[in-house]
């Protein structure tokens, strides 16, 4: 069973982005949501956990939450692939559960 | 002007009021009902300034674009606060290191000074976190969002 875990808090005022990296397993995927998209910008005191990654996990942001915070796609960190909410739909398919970390 | 406004205005009751704004804007409500209560605060005459500090630093990024999450993009309102006199926001240097950012990452938000033969200045100050408890304590009224 694979897992698609969603964030939509900012990694630096809820513990749900930390939370949720440390209950992933091989396989699951990481979609980063509204106010969770900010874990995904380059050169952040928390850019290190995505980057530490070893790939096991698969790292998506929204990008039309992406744009409406003013984030450009070339400040993202580069192992975060930025989907739409076409992309997202095609997440939800292609996992078994999805759990939203609130 | 309306009877209730010219009594507000009429009377020599200025209070220093601050602003202070951690959430970053779109997740919740708060920046938005910031922003409309500040210009409340300007339209009766008070002292208002605008703190900007943790995900509060957010509100301020440049190139915000919320067509595609059907929300209102409220973030041009804050370049024309100069014209409601709110000319001071401090932003917390620390909190703009903390999310891999620099001033130029914001919006350029200028007002222009009447003291000064109209010269247009910024409003923007870069404050460090040593410096925030003084300007919370030369307040009279702190609201936070």
């Amino acid at each position: 069973m694979s897992v698609l875990h969603t964030v939509n808090k900012s990694p630096f005022e809820k513990a749900a982005f930390e939370s949720c990296l440390k209950h992933t397993g091989p396989g699951d995927a990481v979609l980063l949501i509204e106010d969770g998209v900010y874990a995904a910008v380059k050169g952040t005191a928390v850019a290190d956990r995505i980057a530490g990654g070893n790939g096991a996990v698969s790292l998506y942001a929204l990008g039309p939450d992406l744009a409406a915070r003013g984030i450009t796609e070339s400040a993202v960190i580069e192992t975060v692939k930025v989907v739409d909410y076409g992309g997202f739909v095609d997440l939800i398919t292609e996992y078994d559960v999805s759990q939203a970390w609130l | 002007m309306s009877e209730q406004e010219q009594e507000f205005s009429g009377s020599d009751v200025q209070k220093k009021f601050l602003y202070l704004n951690r959430r970053a804007p779109y997740g919740t409500i708060y920046a938005l009902e910031s922003l409309e209560v500040v210009l409340i605060g300007a339209a009766f005459d008070q002292d208002v300034s605008l703190a900007f500090l943790d995900d509060g630093v957010y509100q301020l990024l440049k190139g915000q674009d919320t067509k595609a999450i059907g929300m209102k993009n409220f973030s041009p309102t804050y370049r024309a606060l100069g014209d409601y006199e709110v000319t001071k926001l401090y932003v917390e240097k620390e909190s703009l290191e903390e999310r891999g950012l620099s001033i130029d990452d914001l919006m350029e938000i200028t007002y222009e000074d009447e003291d000064d033969d109209w010269a247009e200045k910024p409003s923007i100050q870069l404050v460090n976190r040593s410096e925030f408890a003084a300007i919370m304590a030369a307040q009279d009224v702190i609201l936070s969002f």
